[in-house]
């Protein structure tokens, strides 16, 4: 049974459907239907939802849930999201599991609600202090909005590091026909320390100060260990007509969609075009863009930004391939039409 | 099978409902389908406008900028997206509220209605949404009056069930004029 779902409530209910029952949130458009629909429906669950005095509150509950073994999520955009950046890196450093949403806005500063893409460097590459990297996960659909909630809490609990969900306004606006139920059985692994109380065992700690001699360089070290494991298993992108591409468009999130009409008018006018599409953004897929980039020799990275996530493509790629760029920074959304012309020019 | 449509108008014209019946009954046939609608900080009030796209295969984006079909409910509607609407396509134009005069196009199948009169004279002005929705219906062949009937209990809120009755009437009273 598929229901006609918005992005941002498929996502909540996965949320809820993942386990989790603590939100804490602050709000701010365009996701204050995340919290509208938790506020209603955790109750419903045993859950708990506190609207809370500020997203440097939110994020700090979060943290604090966490460490006691609960699901938690918070959810925000821009400003928002800034403001809880100290916490994304004390999540990090503490090595506890939380999902993060951000529903991105225009910046910078207070900017402006429509679809947009801007926040790839602060997610990708830190934000908060320190030798970090968020587990990011790019939806580009209603149902990726609830299949890839469960999976941020999956990974999230599974690395003990906080996983953010990064959807732009249009992936969270829009409503497509949903499942909204878990492809796979939800399992919530055992959370042996977490601070639970120490009754009848000795008693656990949870920090990220560690101040002696060498203690914060091997435990970068570690965390560094943690981050290598998630690139070589973690790893998830869809491609669609590469085997024979003469060009491959590198799109995620809402510009992917675009991008998919874009290349099937393309494939009925003869151009060889295909389509690279990000899920995971860390891991990203960069041996596969390198592997790709063997055999194709042009790219066009498309993004609804001046070109954030266009610096890891061009990391990723193989010697001599050329890699071109077009954006809609601020609120521009390209039509297909505009992605055609792009190709049509490099060829 | 792919159509995809604009509707537009101001808010309260009921532009949501009937674009929200015309997906759930896709949906419903075993369609693709996205529904795109403006979203913006106001309440109430305001622009709305909402793409629809249907289709039998999966579908990439969801908005267009050369739709097969335009239903506009007022005048900065109808000004606003007349120009892209593609040649031979479907306009489903408010008269009421509408002078098509002020952009002419000859290129396409137009079906202009005083949606706002007719819904008077069902006895209830609020139902002008569900004129144009059968104007659609009659010229597009992707969707039936029996269609949107299997669905709209789904659709409309359990507070306003008691309208379905004029709600369907209105449609079919649509589908005749049209």
């Amino acid at each position: 049974m598929r229901v006609l779902t918005k992005g941002n409530i498929a996502l909540a209910e996965g949320a809820i459907q993942a386990g989790c029952r603590y939100y804490f949130g602050y709000p701010i458009t365009p996701q204050n239907d995340i919290p509208e629909y938790l506020a209603k429906h955790l109750p419903r669950v045993g859950g708990t939802f506190i609207p809370a005095e500020s997203e440097i509150a939110s994020i700090n509950m979060i943290l604090g849930a966490s460490a006691a073994g609960a699901r938690a999520m918070t959810s925000s955009s821009g400003p928002g999201i800034s403001l809880m950046q100290e916490g994304f890196s004390y999540l990090a450093g503490s090595e506890l599991p939380a999902v993060i949403v951000n529903i991105m806005r225009i910046g910078p500063g207070l900017g402006g609600i429509a679809p947009t893409q801007g926040d790839y460097n602060q997610a990708v590459h830190g934000g908060g202090h320190g030798d970090y990297h968020n587990i990011v996960l790019a939806p580009a659909s209603c149902q990726e909005m609830f299949d890839l909630t469960i999976k941020a809490f999956e990974l999230a609990d599974k690395y003990r590091n906080p996983a953010m969900i990064l959807a732009d306004a249009m992936v969270g606006q829009f409503q497509e026909p949903c499942r909204l139920t878990p492809k796979e059985p939800v399992v919530i692994p055992e959370k042996p320390w977490a601070l639970t109380g120490a009754m009848g065992r000795p008693a656990q700690l949870i920090k990220s100060l560690f101040l002696g001699p060498g203690e914060m360089e091997i435990h970068n070290l570690d965390l560094k260990k943690k981050y290598d494991t998630m690139e070589q298993n973690e790893v998830m992108y869809e491609t669609r007509h590469l085997d024979d591409a003469d060009i491959m468009i590198i799109a995620f999130g809402t510009p992917s969609r675009i991008a998919k009409t874009a290349i099937q008018f393309l494939r009925q006018e003869g151009v060889r075009a295909g389509l690279l599409r990000p899920i995971t953004l860390f891991p990203f897929p960069s041996k596969a863009i390198h592997e790709y980039s063997q055999r194709i020799k042009k790219i066009l990275v498309v993004e609804m930004n001046t070109g954030q996530m266009l610096r890891d493509v061009q990391l990723a790629c193989h010697n001599g391939t050329r890699v071109y760029f077009y954006g809609r920074p601020g609120g521009g959304i390209p039509y297909p039409d505009d992605i055609m012309a792009q190709v049509k020019k490099l060829l | 099978m792919y159509y995809d449509m604009i509707m537009a108008g101001f808010g309260g014209q009921g532009i949501q409902i009937i674009s929200q019946l015309v997906a759930v009954a896709a949906i419903n046939k075993g369609y693709e389908v996205t529904y795109l609608p403006s979203y913006g900080v106001e309440k109430r009030g305001g622009r709305t406008n909402v793409f629809v796209v249907i289709s039998d295969e999966e579908i990439g984006s969801p908005i267009t900028n050369h739709p097969y079909s335009l239903i506009v409910m007022d005048q900065i509607a109808y000004d606003t997206y007349i120009h892209i609407l593609r040649p031979d396509g479907l306009l489903v134009a408010n008269e009421s509220l509408i002078d098509t005069t002020t952009h002419r196009r000859n290129d396409i199948v137009s079906c202009c209605l005083f949606c706002n009169e007719e819904a008077v004279k069902l006895g209830n002005p609020k139902l002008a949404n569900m004129i144009a929705l059968g104007a659609l219906l009659k010229n597009s062949n992707v969707l039936t009056v029996d269609d949107i009937k299997k669905v709209i209990e789904q659709v409309i809120p359990e507070r306003l069930a008691h309208t379905i009755p004029a709600n369907m009437q209105a449609i079919r009273h649509g589908y005749e004029l049209a």
